[in-house]
């Protein structure tokens, strides 16, 4: 096995679903770049370089560069998989999601239901997310909690290079619409990813770090961060059981309901906003769902109910650290009644 | 068309300044101090300021991603245009706006913007309050030859027909969005044309000559005003720099660049004409040129040493924060 940036890893995914299966099709915005350009072909390869060669191989007909349009893109994409294409579709930034949202989930999401269970709808739709860039208010939203709460969307939120080769072949090959929701900040991020194809089922949370005194729900960036405040937090004596869910829709319930079981402490790390989010998704299946377990309220660490500002230092206090994330365990764990 | 010696004065010095004030946020940027990215616009003043010289503070304009320019033309601050492309405190939009986010309301300067198609139905807006209220003035949607493909594009351009809104759009085709070529985008191949579908007048012009741009801006302003609806303008420029700064720009070589700077620029065309036909001397546009240079020079000193928002305005300008 070979040490992965996760933009190799989902170039290489890309690369070996478009062999395996002749209908699978990237379409987006500069995905090769240069058309009618005195300069060079493929010069973009996607803004952040995820689908950088495939143009090579595939040729036009397969790695679609399009106009500024997201609507369409959107909507070309749901029509092309229920007219049997695979197409993964780039929405180079999540907070673009405002301008074609109605392609995405009054039409692809709402097809399999709608139609009585006739129609497969194979589409990837392939966004960026996260703040961190010093790109203001438009640029960097997290706004997977929006795909997750559409029935008829899934939705992936991987952490490192190895869940995201996994998870994006099973994108490809699931018969629903998908959301992928890649961080900005962790595209150079290496963990081991093996060469072959591989698959890592939705619906199955990574335990990524073992724990009994509390436990930290963390997604995409999060979770790293939550591991740095873990090992904080182990030399003062506090274990953290740090949980990745991995896919926001389907939620793995179970494991994290396992985990409450055990530590009877739960602390949903997310750098989305506070209202209506994965953090309130989580605080209410401990809150439902094992209550009993509950030796202390459910505690989340958000972003605030703002937009992103522009200023670093406004920037930086905007998102979820180690620091708040190990004062928010400590109260979790120093919780008396 | 005969200019007044002052505005022709006024036209210079506001090209002058965009074009030093893009030139220096480049070289910020590249040292280091300025987040994010920025997108500049030197190479395309002719149009920002030919169009907005015929607009006053009580008209609007909704600009791009690639704003400084329009927001320098339409009148905002120069130095605290800076500040906020810092992040400072000072700022336009007191740090939290950035490059991406300038406006200026005062000035009818609805803001830059991070979406691509997103100002021209701002735009229609800005043009139905100004028609309902009936106060006379117009408003401009600035959009790029990429942005012209998008959907919101469309639908704006069609809903200031059917209500017959006194809305200029200014479409800048610089020919690259991004990486990908305007011949690719637009389909038709004819920007101007295709808009000219929707029921508008719609004229292509030659980006680099101020005084064409300045010309067809007028027509276009003067027929808004008299209620005689929307028109556009699909203006031909080029961008001296990257997409956004840090761009290699592998879409085209390094010598189609300097040949922008040498056969196109604006800047030097419009100096070239009126000293050839002895409209202004010299000696005053390079004082211009030093007065520029001298403001720009105060500006990045001043960004460059303003103090940050306090970290209190983190949780402020929302109506509700937990
Ligand atoms: C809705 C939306 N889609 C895509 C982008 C990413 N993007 C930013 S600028 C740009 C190119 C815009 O090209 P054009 O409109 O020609 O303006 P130019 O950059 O050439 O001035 C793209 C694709 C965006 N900001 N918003």
């Amino acid at each position: 096995m070979a040490l992965k940036s996760i933009r190799q890893a989902i170039n290489e995914a890309l690369f070996q679903e478009m062999r395996r299966d002749p209908r699978v099709v990237v379409i987006g915005e500069d995905v090769a770049g240069g058309a009618a350009t005195a300069g060079e072909r493929d010069c973009a390869g996607g803004v952040f370089g995820t689908t950088k060669g495939l143009i090579a191989e595939f040729g036009e007909g397969r790695v679609i560069d399009t106009p500024i349009t997201e609507s369409a893109i959107m909507g070309a994409a749901a029509g092309a998989a229920v007219a049997g294409l695979r197409p993964v579709a780039e929405l180079m930034f999540c907070d673009f999601l405002g301008v074609c949202f109605d392609q995405i989930f009054n039409q692809a999401a709402k097809f399999r239901y709608m139609f009585g269970g006739k129609a497969k709808t194979p589409l990837v739709i392939r966004t960026t997310i996260g703040a961190g860039r010093g790109s203001a208010a438009q640029h960097s939203q997290s706004l997977y909690h929006i795909f997750t709460s559409i029935p008829g969307l899934k939705c992936v939120v991987p952490s490192n290079a190895y869940d995201a080769k996994g998870l994006l072949i099973s994108a490809i090959r699931d018969d629903d619409p998908v959301v992928f929701c890649e961080h900005k900040l962790m595209y150079d991020l290496q963990t081991e990813v093996p060469d072959e194809p591989y698959r890592i089922p939705f619906g199955e949370a990574s335990v990524v770090r073992e724990g009994d005194d509390v436990t930290i729900v963390a997604l995409s960036r999060m979770v790293h961060y939550s591991l740095e405040a873990a090992l904080a937090l182990a030399r003062e004596g506090i274990e953290c059981e740090i949980i990745d869910p991995r896919t926001t829709s389907p939620l793995d319930e179970e494991t994290i309901l396992e985990s409450l079981e055990r530590t009877g402490r739960l602390l949903v790390v997310d750098e989305a906003t506070p209202r209506c989010g994965l953090a309130v998704d989580i605080a209410a299946l401990a809150a439902d769902k094992a209550f009993a377990a509950l030796k202390a309220p459910p505690k989340r660490v958000t972003a605030p109910f703002t937009p992103v500002p522009f200023a670093p230092s406004l920037e930086k206090l905007y998102i979820p650290s180690p620091e708040r994330i190990a004062a928010a365990v400590r109260e979790v764990v120093g919780y008396r009644r | 068309m005969q200019l007044s010696r002052d505005t022709l004065l006024k036209a210079y010095r506001q090209m002058s300044t965009i074009r030093h004030f893009e030139e220096r946020v480049q070289e910020e940027f590249a040292k280091g101090g300025i987040p994010g990215f920025v997108h500049l616009y030197a190479g395309e003043e002719a149009s920002a300021v030919g169009t907005c010289l015929h607009l006053s503070a009580e008209d609007h304009i909704a600009s791009t991603h690639r704003g400084h320019g329009h927001s320098i033309a339409k009148g905002c601050d120069v130095e605290r245009m800076m500040l906020e492309i810092f992040g400072k405190k000072e700022g336009l939009c007191a740090g939290k706006g950035g490059s991406m986010h300038i406006a200026d309301l005062g000035q009818g300067m609805l803001g830059a913007n991070g979406i691509v198609g997103g100002a021209p139905p701002l735009a229609v807006g800005a043009a139905l309050a100004a028609k309902t209220l009936g106060n006379g003035s117009v408003a401009v949607a600035f959009t790029g030859d990429g942005g012209s493909s998008q959907g919101t594009t469309f639908e704006a351009l069609n809903l200031a027909v059917v209500l017959q809104l006194p809305a200029i759009f200014i479409f800048e085709n610089n020919e690259d969005g991004e990486s990908t070529g305007w011949r690719y985008a637009v389909g038709s191949g004819d920007i101007a044309a295709r808009v000219r579908g929707f029921g508008l007048p719609s004229v292509k012009i030659d980006g680099d000559d101020f005084f064409a741009v300045y010309e067809a801006a007028g027509e276009a302003v003067a027929r808004a005003r008299r209620g005689e609806g929307p028109s556009a303008i699909e203006v031909e420029t080029v961008r001296f720099f990257g997409h956004h700064s840090g761009d290699p720009q592998r879409y085209r070589s390094r010598e189609d660049v300097l040949k922008l700077r040498e056969e196109r620029d604006c800047i030097k065309k419009f100096r070239l004409r009126v000293t050839a036909a002895g409209l202004l001397e010299r000696a005053e546009l390079d004082a211009i040129d030093r007065e520029n240079a001298a403001l720009i020079e105060r500006a990045v000193a001043r960004a460059r040493a303003a103090p940050p928002p306090e970290d209190a305005a983190l949780l402020t300008d929302v109506y509700l924060a937990y």
